[in-house]
């Protein structure tokens, strides 16, 4: 039987529409959600150029990368463990949480190298506890991870005593770990980079990915293939608190300083929302790292823009938060189009 | 007779003090279609899930392929090639249709790293999907964008290229238009012709049990009541069949009326 004429192409974010090895991240770019936020993000950079002329300058744009980086590493993490269908609260404890492990380590006769792997190992085991108390027990993970949140808090305010640390370590550690570099930090914006690619190839082009989007999709039908539904989101829950232990422990680098009250919940906001204005459903089954990447450098755009421009911190927020439901609303508004007009 | 597939000796379950099954005897041949009918709560669900190895039989004997068998997991099931096409499908709706097609069965081109071989899946689900006659616009596009009827025939195509020997289809025409259903039988009748696999349809509609089945089977509380080659019966008689159950049991509720 012959196939019948191409239908208008539907849109297909997870997939290219011919498997194409190098179009994947350009095509994925073009053709979906990533598109608008990226239209976005260029406008807020032209309004806030015309307004403060100051915001392209190198010192700036030094500053913006700092809190994109950061806030995009944590925001793959919660992208994938969004897409399984749950979420992590206590992500931006486990940023905190991972400088002292570290640190900790070191004082106590680790060198260095391996006191950043048991910081990292930290985060893991976080992930690995709400994961396991997710699935195995059946709590929902928005309860389970409120309470490693408040627990990982008390836990890094107790070993630090509540007072900040400033980590003592070859300048080469320093340099790859996010110290800046001529004033700006290159480090840590070529982590971010490499760790957004690395996880958009993970989403779109691995079995892993794929199970993770095939879990918040279809819970049922993925156990009912044999999929197996408790590995991925374990799995995916250890990915983002590494992830969020990773920033930390960049940031410690970057300041050269751990401050037990840094990230927290605040952190873990913004990562979601970047997740989210990224295109990412908070329902599961759907997201893009890429997004939340894109998402991550508007939110920073936005908030640096705004400070520039002389619009004090508390307004900020108001602003802030408008703008979060402004784009959710152009976003459903688009993708409702996208699936009037593409295909049946 | 053809060979044997698949066939049952007396099964019966009971869930505590409720009998669900009594002594139930099936058999399915190689590359036979047989249509299982009954009321609700008549047992078909139980029989289904004992053949998927959901439950297990209180007493009798499953003989997969002229071995006595017993299916110990629902993938121990799938492993021997008995497999379940499930009423949601267990497809993915944000997920396009050549990899559903190989859902948990992916083809790799690294396997160290598990990196997809798309191209491969892509080539190898729409020659199939071809060979199935299953009709839809490509395999690029995700399931969420296919009507009932395309995702149920892709659910089924699935589960043959996995090497199914014997297939459960649950309500396989369930809520389908007519054109839908059209579709799904005519799958069906294809899989007679290109590949040796058994399968049991579930169904409650009549019509197409007769179109498509070689033979049905009539289950009635729990029992097998009827077993004929569809050419040998018709629905008046099966009907004629249930309505009689139905007098029986309202006489039972009723005796004076009798």
């Amino acid at each position: 039987m012959p196939t019948e004429p191409p239908k208008s192409a539907p849109e297909s974010q997870a997939t290219p529409k011919r498997p194409n090895r190098l179009g994947v991240l350009g095509r994925s770019l073009l053709h979906s959600r990533e598109a608008s936020i990226l239209i976005a993000g260029i406008l807020l950079v032209i309004y806030f150029q015309s307004t403060a002329p100051a915001f392209l300058s190198w010192s700036n744009i030094a500053n913006l990368v700092v809190f994109a980086a950061t806030i995009a590493i944590i925001a793959a993490g919660e992208v994938m463990v969004i897409i399984t269908g749950e979420f992590d609260l206590s992500v931006g404890m486990v940023y905190a949480l991972a400088p002292f492990v570290m640190y900790d380590a070191h004082a106590a006769g680790v060198p260095y190298v391996l006191a950043i792997v048991l910081g990292l190992a930290a985060g893991a085991v976080v992930g690995l506890i709400n994961g396991l108390i997710t699935v195995r027990l059946g709590i929902p993970s928005f309860i389970t991870t409120l309470g490693t949140l408040f627990m990982i808090n008390g836990f890094t305010l107790t070993i630090s005593g509540g007072f900040p640390v400033q980590p003592e370590a070859d300048p080469l550690i320093f340099a790859i770990f996010g110290g800046p570099l001529g004033g700006f930090p290159v480090s840590q914006f070529l982590w971010a980079i490499a760790i957004t690619a690395l996880f958009q190839f993970i989403l779109v082009k691995t079995r892993w990915g794929l199970h993770t989007v095939a879990t918040g999709g279809n819970l049922l039908g993925a156990a009912e293939v044999g999929i197996k539904i408790a590995r991925i989101k374990i799995g995916n829950f250890m990915i983002c608190s590494l992830l969020g232990a990773f920033a930390g422990i960049l940031d410690c680098f970057r300041i050269s300083s751990a401050d037990p009250l840094a990230g927290g919940t605040d952190y873990m906001f913004r990562a979601t929302a970047s997740a989210v204005i990224g295109g990412t459903l908070l329902t599961g089954g759907s997201g893009t790292v890429i997004g939340a990447f894109l998402g991550a450098v508007v939110l920073g755009i936005l908030s640096d823009g705004f400070t520039l421009s002389g619009v004090s911190a508390y307004t900020f927020d108001m602003i802030l938060g408008g703008a979060i439901l402004v784009t959710m609303i152009i976003n459903v508004r688009l993708s409702k189009l996208r699936a009037a007009g593409g295909g049946k | 007779m053809s060979e044997e597939a698949l066939r049952t000796e007396s099964i019966s379950k009971s869930f505590g003090r409720v009998t669900a099954l009594r002594d139930v005897s099936i058999r399915l041949n190689k590359g036979e279609v047989l249509g299982l009918l009954g009321d609700n709560g008549a047992g078909k669900s139980t029989l289904m899930k004992i053949l998927t190895g959901f439950h297990k039989p209180t007493t009798g004997k499953i003989f997969f392929e002229g071995q006595e068998i017993e299916l110990k997991s629902v993938s121990h099931a799938r492993s021997l090639g008995i497999e379940p096409v499930y009423q949601d499908l267990a497809l993915i709706n944000e997920v396009n249709v050549y990899r559903n097609m190989f859902l948990q069965k992916e083809l790799l081109r690294n396997k160290f790293f598990q990196i997809l071989d798309d191209r491969e899946m892509r080539r190898l689900a729409q020659e199939h999907l071809k060979q199935m006659r299953v009709n839809i616009p490509s395999v690029d596009v995700e399931i969420s964008k296919l009507s009932g009827g395309q995702r149920q025939a892709i659910a089924v195509a699935r589960s043959v290229y996995a090497n199914a020997k014997v297939l459960l289809l649950d309500e396989p025409t369930a809520a389908m238009g007519v054109k839908e259903s059209a579709m799904i039988l005519d799958v069906i009748r294809r899989l007679k012709e290109t590949a040796n696999v058994a399968v049991i349809i579930v169904a409650h509609n009549y019509a197409h049990v007769f179109d498509v089945c070689d033979r049905v089977n009539l289950l009635q509380n729990g029992k097998i009541t009827f077993d004929r080659a569809t050419k040998e019966t018709s629905i008046d008689e099966l009907l004629n069949l249930v309505l009689h159950e139905m007098r029986e049991a309202r006489e039972q509720i009723h005796p004076t009326h009798g």
